[in-house]
């Protein structure tokens, strides 16, 4: 997994609220048995028209936004299907950080897995970074996660954000949860599962 | 202290803290694989050369995107689709996990087969990656939906790293009034607290409307929770649960049984526990619901009208409302039961057990789907398929016009060959209308199974409760 430790770059508004796994990654991108071209499909029907070409009024598609890093986004974003090929294929475009008011549970341990930064803030806060990076001039953000600030880089504004200090450092480390948990907890696994065999013995 | 249930199934289940926040090792007993999520979970225990850590704590079921024409075989037209299949057999065969192939008399819908097969019991935490494992809250056991990461990680562990949840009780005090089902209480709940309104809860459902409840029907409630973004979802066992379980092939049997029962209805909320937030709900006050919009929370009595974007305050919303409209090709002030559909489908995870069939039947007895309604069922397993034909419910649904298929997840999200055109107008009994979810540019009206009846019936939306239902053939 990608390290997450200090990244500048642009940031897109999408404000729109209940933002849905089936629009992030349309059904056709779901065939694969890996996770090859996702890229291709974030957002596939608002980002290119029937002929396949890019609509020059999405925002991804559009002078100064295109290459986002960061999308500040509306409330609930990546509600529904648990499909982590959502998440693949946003890091594919390049997306390292998400900024929003509230996320999606699944989606949101999706991301944490796969190194996307999700950030919450309050919707004041998120208001005024969504009419800051609508502006193409203005949209360039830094975001130092063993800082925990978020900084416009047009006026040097800082905005600060709390994240569990478990997940940051997932984050920073760029950790393999598999084989972290292996390595601390396997033995701890294995006495939990023979108590807990003997109190449920129906579940074995 | 007083404990929630959800509390005492978490506490039971943590194998240790990792912070102060609530992260902890969570021991999960069971999953349910299919084939669109699993196979990079696969591939990345490959790749690490590990192993599962328990195979028996596992189910394959194909499900997604197998076709459900009703003369299958194992071989499966669509090369994507055959790729994930024939990878799906390879994972099961290598790592050891029961498989129910395509034409298994066990396959079906995953929330449906789980049950079935008496795999999932009260007290369980059961995880899997499907966003409907909500699902298994109806049988006292903590169900969510988990990514493919997670999946590996599941696999690999036995474990998730997990974080402890708020809680949300929502009671429901009352009947349901004749011709008003669960499906019509879930979309009323998710209707009033929003479609992100438990995001961050598990929550608890209670209360006399539940508890008068079938068991199947706390299914369809838990399984289309999670469209309100619960994370987990939960009802306290009682003797209908284990009337349930009782003689299902997994279940525990003799001395184990009793001393499995007595545990589980031991286990449930105790009296003075506290909710982080709590809702109540009358159910003489729940009618027939219909979802005019793109999420599911844009839902209303089928009595209604569709909404105009202006009496919505919050600007977000607003254009969201507006966006929708225009999506599903709907006017401001439009009367709901005036919304003519091209499609009814019967199926999903959420509605299309042998209760939702039988419920269906009871409309369309004698009747026949309207001129230009393209007409579906597919049951939610094999199984219900296999019960209602020895009910004789498909000669009813076969007589009315809808076509009897095999089971799957089908139209529910189209993954599948069975696809909505745009410009399409369904009457679903599923539990997503998201935007191109049947199908790119295709119009998802949800309900229930036999308000999908009724829809078919008339032509248009109606109201079911203006329907005379009939329990056996005329």
């Amino acid at each position: 997994m990608q390290p997450f430790i200090r990244v500048t770059g642009p940031a897109a508004p999408f404000p729109q609220p209940n933002v849905d796994t089936d629009v992030i990654m349309p059904k056709q991108f779901l065939k694969g048995v890996d996770r090859k071209g996702l890229d291709r499909g974030v957002f596939y029907d608002l980002r290119f028209g029937p002929d396949g070409q890019p609509r020059a009024d999405f925002i991804l598609n559009r002078p100064g936004w295109q290459g986002a890093r960061f999308l500040v986004v509306g409330p609930n974003f990546g509600c529904g299907s648990s499909r982590e090929h959502a998440v693949w294929g946003l890091a594919q475009l390049g997306i390292r950080a998400l900024i929003g008011t509230s996320f999606a549970g699944i989606f949101n341990d999706n991301c944490q897995r796969n190194g996307i930064l999700t950030v919450t803030l309050d919707a004041a806060v998120i208001d005024d970074l969504m009419t800051r990076v609508g502006q193409p001039s203005a949209n360039g953000l830094t975001i130092d996660l063993p800082e925990q600030t978020i900084t416009v880089d047009a006026d040097g504004h800082i905005i600060p954000f709390a994240i569990e200090a478990l997940r940051r450092d997932a984050l920073i480390q760029g950790l393999d949860g598999v084989s972290a948990t292996l390595a601390r907890h396997a033995q701890a696994i294995r006495a939990f599962e023979d108590g807990h065999r003997q109190a449920n013995p129906w579940f074995y | 202290m007083p404990r929630t249930l959800y509390d005492k199934i978490i506490d039971a289940h943590t194998v240790c803290r990792l912070d102060d926040h609530g992260q902890v090792l969570l021991y999960v007993d069971r999953t349910i694989l299919n084939e669109y999520t699993s196979p990079q979970a696969f591939s990345g225990l490959r790749e690490a050369g590990r192993t599962v850590w328990n195979p028996s704590a596992a189910l394959m079921v194909v499900d997604h995107v197998n076709p459900t024409v009703s003369h299958r075989t194992l071989e499966v037209a669509d090369k994507e689709a055959a790729a994930q299949i024939a990878y799906f057999r390879e994972n099961a065969r290598d790592f050891g996990i029961e498989l129910f192939d395509i034409l298994d008399p066990r396959q079906g819908i995953e929330h449906v087969v789980a049950p079935e097969q008496g795999l999932v019991m009260p007290g369980m935490v059961v995880a899997a990656g499907d966003s409907h494992t909500t699902a298994y809250g109806a049988l006292g056991a903590l169900g969510f939906g988990i990514g493919t990461s997670d999946i590996e990680h599941y696999l690999a562990t036995q474990t998730l790293v997990y974080r402890r949840l708020k809680t949300l009780r929502i009671t429901v005090d009352g009947d349901l009034a004749p011709g008003v089902t669960p499906k019509d209480l879930v979309m009323e709940v998710i209707r009033r607290i929003g479609a992100d309104g438990a995001t961050g809860y598990a929550v608890e459902f209670a209360g006399p409307a539940i508890d008068a409840m079938g068991v199947e029907g706390r299914m369809t409630v838990c399984t289309m929770i999670v469209e309100a973004g619960a994370r987990g979802a939960i009802i306290a066992a009682d003797e209908k649960v284990l009337a349930y379980i009782q003689g299902r092939p997994r279940a525990p049997k003799g001395a184990l049984w009793s001393q499995a029962a007595e545990a589980w209805l031991a286990l449930r909320t105790d009296e003075g526990a506290i909710f982080d937030r709590e809702v109540h709900l009358v159910a003489e006050d729940v009618a027939p619901m219909v979802t005019w919009g793109t999420s599911p929370d844009q839902a209303a009595v089928i009595t209604g009208t569709v909404p105009a974007p202006e009496a919505e305050a919050e600007p977000g919303r607003r254009a969201a409302l507006s966006r929708a409209l225009d999506y599903m090709g709907l006017a401001p002030g439009a009367a709901l039961d005036g919304i003519t559909i091209s499609h009814a489908f019967i199926g999903s995870c959420t509605n299309a057990r042998i209760e939702d069939l039988r419920d269906a039947a009871r409309v369309l007895r004698g009747r026949r789907v309207a001129a230009g309604v393209r007409a579906i069922i597919v049951p939610g397993s094999t199984q219900v398929r296999a019960q209602a034909e020895r009910e004789g419910l498909d000669r009813v649904f076969s007589a009315a016009g809808f076509e009897w298929r095999q089971s799957g997840c089908s139209m529910c999200l189209a993954m599948n060959d069975d696809v909505l055109r745009p410009g399409d107008r369904c009457a679903s009994s599923t539990n997503r209308n998201f935007e191109g979810r049947q199908g790119k540019g295709a119009r998802t009206h949800l309900m229930s199974p036999a308000m999908v009846a009724a829809a078919a019936i008339a032509g248009h939306l109606a109201d079911v409760r203006t329907f005379s239902t009939q329990e056996e053939v005329a």
